[in-house]
């Protein structure tokens, strides 16, 4: 079977699904926002693949530059973030911290 | 001097007594010297009125001034005509007589007042009372027209109520002026009912312009049964106010009232109004009415003066002789006697005053003790109130020489002549056995009273003579109650200017059919008695009786005297022993007649009766069918209530309810956790995958 | 050729990723998660994208890896090793996403997608360079201002609280 257009996008699908998972499930704060790296490069995937089979040109590797540009804006917000639960619960477990019942 | 002079002054009199007691009222009490001010309008106001009557006399003696304004005008009304009520003023001789005699009594009570009721709480009020009295008492004299008669009528039942109920803390007293209010509205009733029909039927309330539109054979409902009922129902006012029976259980309880107002309103004015309107419409009584007016008078003078005769109080046994001599005056109209009537109304207001002053004076001096079984040989305490009240006594018991005996000499004609023409003997007998006992009583009340030796010795000692403001007045009043000031003949008043001249009898002006025959008049004629106004039969009857009716009088009173000194004076007979033998009429006398009693169990009880029927009614059927459609409807209400508090309220609940229910199940998903949020989000767009399939 | 480096591409990236979603220690993850990005990174060569891969490497590996370290290094004790950290709902989150990544590949699979297999160009330099200049020159703009706000909101947050 030549490799094609839905390999990339299985591998996609892969990496969203491991991503989702580890948001889902993860108790370290920074273990989700490793889920989420993985999300975003799940997107990616798809972006350039598109752009290479779809015949769209450059414009979604352009996409997927964006995506990587706001992938480490978002790192660098994010960890801010939990530097801030940190210092607020004394751990970053997101299952110990439920102030949002509230 | 000419007639719009008089009737200035007129109005002036009437008007001052208001402006005294306006002023004396809105004093307040803060102005202490305000009953000054109050004597002083009485004053001018005596002052006015004596010149009013001397004008009067001399300059109009023939001739009525008259004055009158258009009140309320209701122009010209469908199926009725012209509507203008007018009010207005009308002097004749009578008018400024009677003016003179209730300003002159009034400024003597003021002035006996001043001494009187020093002391009292309410000094100023009172003094406003008596100028309010005296105006509405004015009013009645000088209306033109039965409105202003009425309403001033009305005046002086309320004056009267306020002045009885004038020590409204004693219940007693203010019982009394209820009781004075009440059943002088039951009279008034009557009146008013008189006024309409009149006013219906002549379409004017004046006197003058009825009489004339009568004279010309207009009558009410052209039936002499309502003509006879018309006079009938007015003269029930004057059966209120003039005290008679049956209407007359109001005056003996008025004396609750203070001595001074007695004398004021229950010897010369208030009661006497009832007289003055009798006179008034005298002429326009029918034969009917007129008998009535009579056995009504003859009644209540006989019962009045069974009942002095065993009294113990003072002032109610002058209570009851005032009732007696008012019955003589309504049996004088009755009779045809009306220049006599209106005669004896002047000269009783003059002595009956007197009396009560007197008695005033006595009580002042005792202490306010009113029973003569305690008093006795007050002659030498008190010598100048003795002599006038000696001599009032004399004018009432119809002793020569007085004003009572003139007057009441004329009445005792009247009644006998009537009785001769008309075969109603009873009325005279009546008035001659009242002669008998007045004198009777009257004297047994001077004996106990100022004769003798003191019973209680205590109260005697501290007795003194009144102040000279008290007994100056009782002086100006037992002369009045000589015969000089009335005729020059001591034995026949006719010859005097007062009757001779001043007070004409006029012709009656109901239709001929329905009067008494000797009322008849035959003008013209002349006779060898003066002129005549009514027929020669009737004047020739009147001289004929004059000197039976004289000595029998004299001797009926000389008698009544004599046993009054024979039994108290004497001692000849012990009073004792007379009642003890005729025990059941002397409590009858003694307890009036038991007329109070019979009211209370009858009228009273009646009343009380019928509004307990009414409450029954009420509470059981009116109350029932309240309650009854009250009942139905609460329980409608039930019902209604039940299917809201279960049906409706159920479903509400339960939709609340299960609201709870299912928000009990959610609150758990509500983990703040926010990887389980997360997880709701996949299982969420995986249902909705499942359901839209896309694919 | 191409195949088995996709395949063993995709088995890295796969692979790897897979530990780092379940690793119970951090630094496991995180180098796992290196692993991974290089795996995109040549995924992303093999799809032509030359630039692209160059710039996962140099800001993924370089940058976010190194930023995510420091994240842990930050927030754990380091002398007490205690810089694991388990998984949780376990079954509930795999049957979930075991559904939801069912339902991808099914949608995948159901799906008839239009190929053209274009032409692969010498090198995407010149192209992204020249778009970026041109057609997304505001996008471009605005994204440096979105790392410079990034950049001061980060420091504001994270900076101890005087």
């Amino acid at each position: 079977m030549e490799v094609g257009l839905n390999h990339f996008l299985f591998i996609s699908a892969a990496l969203f699904s491991a991503g989702i998972y580890a948001i889902v499930s993860r108790k370290n704060a920074i273990m989700v926002l490793m889920g989420v790296e993985l999300i975003l490069n799940a997107a990616n995937i798809n972006f350039v693949a598109f752009s290479r089979y779809g015949n769209f040109g450059l414009d979604g590797q352009i996409y997927g530059l964006f995506v990587i540009i706001l992938a480490a804006a978002e790192a660098a917000i994010a960890l801010a973030i939990v530097l801030n639960l940190y210092k607020t619960f004394a751990n970053i477990n997101v299952d110990e911290i439920d102030n949002l019942k509230e | 001097m000419n007639e719009s002079l008089l009737i200035n002054i007129t109005l002036a009199v009437l008007f001052l007594p208001l402006i005294g007691f306006t002023f004396t009222v809105l004093s307040g009490g803060k102005i202490k010297k305000a009953f000054t001010f109050e004597v002083f309008i009485s004053s001018i106001t005596l002052i006015l009125s004596v010149f009013l009557l001397y004008a009067k006399i001399s300059a109009f003696v023939e001739k009525d001034i008259l004055f009158s304004f258009s009140w309320i005008n209701f122009g010209i009304l469908p199926k009725w005509g012209e509507l203008n009520i007018k009010l207005g003023i009308k002097l004749d001789n009578i008018t400024v007589i009677m003016a003179f005699v209730v300003t002159l009594i009034s400024f003597l009570v003021h002035i006996f007042s001043v001494e009187y009721m020093k002391g009292d709480k309410r000094y100023n009020r009172y003094f406003a009372y008596l100028g309010i009295f005296t105006f509405s008492m004015l009013g009645i004299v000088f209306t033109d027209n039965i409105l202003g008669m009425y309403i001033f009528w009305e005046l002086v039942g309320l004056s009267s109520y306020l002045l009885i109920g004038f020590w409204f803390e004693k219940k007693s007293a203010s019982d009394a002026g209820k009781k004075a209010f009440i059943v002088n509205r039951i009279g008034d009733i009557g009146m008013f009912a008189g006024i309409l029909i009149l006013f219906f039927t002549y379409h004017t309330f004046n006197f003058n312009e009825i009489f004339e539109q009568m004279s010309a054979g207009k009558i009410p409902f052209n039936s002499d049964f309502w003509m006879t009922l018309t006079g009938i129902l007015i003269f029930m006012g004057a059966i209120g106010k003039s005290a008679q029976f049956p209407l007359h259980v109001w005056l003996p309880d008025a004396m609750e009232g203070p001595t001074p107002v007695s004398a004021l309103i229950h010897a010369a004015t208030m009661v006497a109004a009832g007289v003055y309107l009798s006179v008034r419409i005298f002429v326009m009584l029918t034969a009917d009415t007129m008998l009535v007016i009579a056995i009504i008078g003859a009644i209540t003078s006989f019962i009045a003066a069974t009942i002095a005769l065993t009294q113990n109080d003072i002032k109610k046994v002058l209570a009851y002789s005032t009732v007696s001599q008012l019955g003589y005056m309504i049996m004088a109209v009755g009779v045809g006697a009306y220049a006599f009537a209106f005669f004896h109304l002047v000269t009783h207001a003059f002595f009956k005053a007197c009396l009560f002053l007197g008695s005033g004076s006595v009580i002042h001096s005792m202490h306010h003790e009113q029973d003569i079984q305690n008093m006795g040989g007050l002659r030498k305490k008190m010598p100048l109130t003795y002599i006038s009240f000696l001599v009032s006594t004399l004018a009432i018991s119809g002793v020569p020489f007085t004003s009572g005996f003139l007057s009441k000499d004329g009445i005792l004609a009247g009644t006998l002549a009537f009785g001769k023409l008309t075969g109603h003997w009873l009325i005279p007998i009546a008035a001659f056995t009242v002669a008998l006992m007045t004198a009777f009583y009257m004297f047994r009340l001077v004996i106990l009273t100022f004769h003798g030796e003191p019973r209680d010795v205590h109260k005697f000692e501290h007795a003194h003579e009144s102040p000279k403001l008290m007994v100056i007045p009782l002086i100006v009043l037992s002369l009045l109650s000589l015969f000089i000031f009335y005729t020059p003949n001591p034995v026949s008043p006719d010859q005097g200017w007062f009757l001779s001249e001043w007070i004409k009898t006029p012709s009656q002006v109901v239709p001929e059919n329905s009067r008494f025959d000797f009322l008849i008049n035959s003008a013209g004629e002349q006779t060898n008695h003066g002129k005549i106004i009514h027929s020669v039969e009737y004047t020739e009857t009147l001289h004929s009786v004059h000197y039976p009716a004289l000595f029998l009088s004299l001797i009926l009173g000389g008698l009544g005297i004599l046993i009054a000194f024979v039994i108290y004076q004497w001692k000849k007979i012990n009073p004792d022993a007379i009642t003890a033998k005729i025990k059941p009429l002397y409590l009858f006398s003694l307890n009036k007649w038991y007329i109070d009693e019979l009211y209370d169990k009858t009228f009273i009880a009646g009343t009380l009766l019928v509004s307990r029927l009414s409450a029954w009614f009420d509470t059981n059927l009116v109350d029932g069918i309240v309650n009854g459609s009250a009942y139905v409807i609460k329980s409608f209400s039930n019902i209604v209530g039940w299917f809201d508090k279960y049906i409706i309220d159920g479903f509400v609940n339960f939709t609340a309810f299960l609201s709870g229910f299912l928000g009990i199940g959610l609150r758990r998903l509500q983990t703040g956790k926010v990887q389980t949020y997360i997880i709701l989000v996949i299982v969420s767009a995986i249902i909705l995958f499942v359901f839209f399939r896309p694919f | 050729m191409f195949d088995i480096i996709f395949y063993l591409f995709a088995f890295i990236t796969i692979g790897s990723a897979l530990i780092v979603v379940t690793a119970r220690n951090i630094i496991y993850s995180a180098f796992s998660l290196m692993l991974t990005l290089f795996g995109v990174s040549g995924i992303y060569a093999l799809l032509g994208a030359d630039f692209l891969a160059v710039v996962q490497i140099m800001v993924y590996v370089g940058g976010i890896l190194v930023l995510i370290l420091f994240g842990v290094m930050l927030t754990n004790k380091i002398t007490n090793v205690e810089i694991k950290s388990g998984n949780r709902n376990i079954a509930v989150s795999l049957i979930s996403v075991s559904v939801l990544s069912a339902i991808l590949f099914s949608v995948l699979l159901g799906t008839n997608w239009k190929e053209t297999n274009s032409q692969i160009p010498e090198t995407t330099l010149f192209g992204i360079g020249e778009l970026l200049i041109t057609k997304y020159v505001l996008v471009f703009e605005l994204l440096g201002i979105l790392l410079l706000i990034a950049l001061i909101g980060a420091a504001t947050i994270a900076r101890k609280e005087e």
